[in-house]
């Protein structure tokens, strides 16, 4: 058990930081909900790469290697590390101009005003708040799971997941966009350092990866997680396809108005990538190498559980096969080696390192409140009718309505970290990032395209989550569900759905851009002045 | 020329991401532990920072900047 009084310092400290941070604040919904466009270039590198990192850059990351080997760093570390710096190139310095000059305060106030349309706005506004919860609720999840592993099951799930969730929604409450800033620049700092420390410290404990590393090689079950193998080329691929969600998330989107000077998206863009390796090699190369720390009895438990599956998981019931999953994830190899191999001490504190992970979900809960707030209640009058200080009102009540909300969806629904994030979430944003592309790239595009897109996205999403929710994974290998002219169109694998190989966001993605050219191409187009404004940026 | 040029080279670095010529191979171990798989993927991070560094240096927004510097000059003006 990882010393409690240590986390509740962090939680404490990350408390103070939010909000101290409010008392910088300055009265009105820009200052409350994009610092008044005024974070400095290091809080907005810092912060911006903590909003990208939550519960599974470090968990989840290290879980997922744990199962699948060092595949998962190419998988999402590599394909982020090129495909959000590029986004963010194209994309977030014409945000930046655009909401300066006009005063956008969310995504959808610029589409609105893109496309000269008000409903489908909200519309849009909708898509991107449902598929947003997940992505909340993985956080209190994180939080949950990570506090009773630390406290070795002393502080249960359910009250795991309510305390990070009290601390994050009151320094979101208090400290708006500044205090969310400061939290995840802080945070971003935790897991650079965390990263090299927690290598060398559980290095020393298992004497050398040296002789780990020549061991996995040597062992018929191990030696696969030292390649690419258990992974398909056409999954691989399709991973490079995730990313494109990141500038299609509000939060980020929003985050992209909140620099001060365009000229701090340079130095952004440039070190994404290093702290991207900085923070992702140690989380992927620890979870391989868990697979070594058989000396841990949790950990030789889950070893041999995913060994009996492998070997025998066809001819088990399913009942015993949940089991054998469930006893087999590594989301919590990580904690599980430092509270062997680490000094007590350093373990509290790497394990305050590992809440800043989980505690990710500030910005998200922020963006949320930001959408309703802005999209929903001003847009319909509420500002003109109540002001702007009755709307900052509203947006903090909507942070407590939101997180209690997230909160009572992960109590009810246990499920892996990653599997819910990555295919909910993630995909339905990629769906959604030609969007982004078009508003800002193609006089062409029109509010219709961009409806067709949306609605195909929400529809995607609701029909993958249907999908996988009636037909039962495998143990091992895929199922074809539907096959045509000898393809295998949809198969069900034990992480998730494959349609002709590829992950659900690949044709999500491809299937949401031909709607929106196709759409846009037979429809009216917005009117001159509006396509003046936007292309002389 | 330089736009299609720096879009041939954005195009490279994703299809150099598809290491399908690593994808059985862990040896060799990189300093002894680290998968040629593993360390190929550090070192294309790397790459990509240079890679941003390029595009940033030939393709930046540069009127976003010379927009940036007049609302600047105005916004001091009028305090």
């Amino acid at each position: 058990m990882i010393p409690a009084f240590l986390i509740l310092a962090y939680l404490v400290v990350v408390l103070y930081i939010g909000i101290f941070a409010s008392r910088r604040g300055r009265p009105g919904a820009e200052d409350y909900f994009l610092a008044g466009r005024s974070l400095g270039p290091t809080v907005f590198l810092l912060s911006l790469v903590g909003t990208n990192m939550t519960a599974f850059s470090i968990l989840g990351a290290s879980g997922f290697s744990f199962t699948n080997g060092i595949v998962t760093f190419g998988l999402m570390a590599s394909s982020s590390a090129l495909i959000i710096p590029l986004t963010l190139f194209f994309i977030g310095p014409r945000i930046w101009a655009l909401g300066k000059r006009h005063g956008f305060m969310t995504p959808v106030q610029m589409f609105r005003d893109r496309w000269d349309c008000r409903h489908i706005g909200t519309v849009i506004a909708a898509v991107q708040a449902a598929l947003l919860i997940p992505y909340i609720v993985i956080g209190v999840m994180g939080g949950g799971a990570t506090l009773y592993a630390i406290s070795g099951g002393f502080v249960p799930y359910w009250l795991g997941g309510a305390t990070v969730a009290l601390v994050v929604m009151s320094y979101v409450f208090f400290g708006g966009m500044r205090g969310t800033a400061w939290v995840n620049a802080f945070q971003t700092t935790l897991f650079l350092i965390f990263g090299a420390v927690a290598v060398g410290v559980i290095g020393v404990g298992m004497g050398g990866y040296w002789n780990a590393a020549e061991a996995m090689l040597d062992s018929v079950w191990l030696a696969p997680l030292m390649t690419r193998e258990k992974v398909s080329a056409l999954v691989f691929f399709s991973y490079t396809f995730i990313p494109l969600s990141t500038i299609a998330f509000p939060h980020i989107t929003i985050f992209c108005l909140t620099a001060r000077r365009v000229t701090q998206f340079k130095r952004t863009v440039i070190l994404y990538p290093l702290c991207i390796l900085i923070i992702w090699l140690p989380s992927v190369f620890l979870g391989v190498m868990a697979n070594k720390a058989t000396d841990i009895p949790a950990i030789k438990a889950k070893v041999e559980a995913r060994q009996t599956l492998v070997s025998d998981g066809a001819l088990v019931s399913s009942e015993t096969r949940g089991q054998l999953v469930a006893e087999s994830r590594g989301d919590d190899v990580i904690i599980l080696m430092l509270e062997h191999y680490a000094p007590l001490w350093l373990a509290g504190l790497l394990g305050a390192a590992i809440m800043a992970a989980v505690m990710a979900s500030d910005s998200q809960i922020l963006a949320l409140s930001t959408l309703f707030t802005e999209d929903i209640f001003a847009y319909y009058g509420g500002k003109e009718r109540f002001g702007e200080k009755v709307q900052v009102r509203t947006g903090r009540i909507f942070v407590i309505v939101i997180t209690a909300l997230a909160y009572v969806i992960a109590i009810q629904m246990p499920a892996s970290i990653f599997a819910i994030a990555s295919q909910y979430a993630f995909s339905g944003y990629a769906a959604l990032a030609p969007l982004m592309l078009a508003a800002l790239f193609w006089k062409g595009s029109t509010k219709w395209g961009a409806l067709a897109s949306t609605l195909w996205t929400a529809l995607a999403v609701l029909a993958v989550a249907v999908f996988q929710t009636t037909v039962a994974p495998p143990a091992t290998g895929q199922v074809v569900v539907w096959s045509a002219f000898g393809l295998d169109l949809v198969s069900r694998m034990p992480g998730g759905t494959a349609v002709i190989g590829f992950l659900p966001v690949v044709p999500m993605t491809i299937v949401s851009t031909l709607l929106l050219v196709v759409v846009s191409s037979v429809t009216a187009k917005p009117k001159p002045s509006v396509l003046r404004r936007y292309f002389s940026v | 020329m330089r736009p299609v040029l720096l879009t041939l080279v954005v195009t490279v670095f994703y299809l150099l991401h598809q290491d399908f010529w690593f994808r059985d191979q862990a040896r060799p171990l990189i300093f002894g532990l680290l998968p040629v798989g593993l360390f190929y993927h550090v070192g294309y991070t790397v790459a990509v920072s240079f890679l941003m560094w390029v595009l940033i240096r030939y393709a930046w927004p540069a009127n976003l900047e010379v927009e940036d510097d007049q609302y600047l000059r105005e916004r001091k003006k009028s305090n």
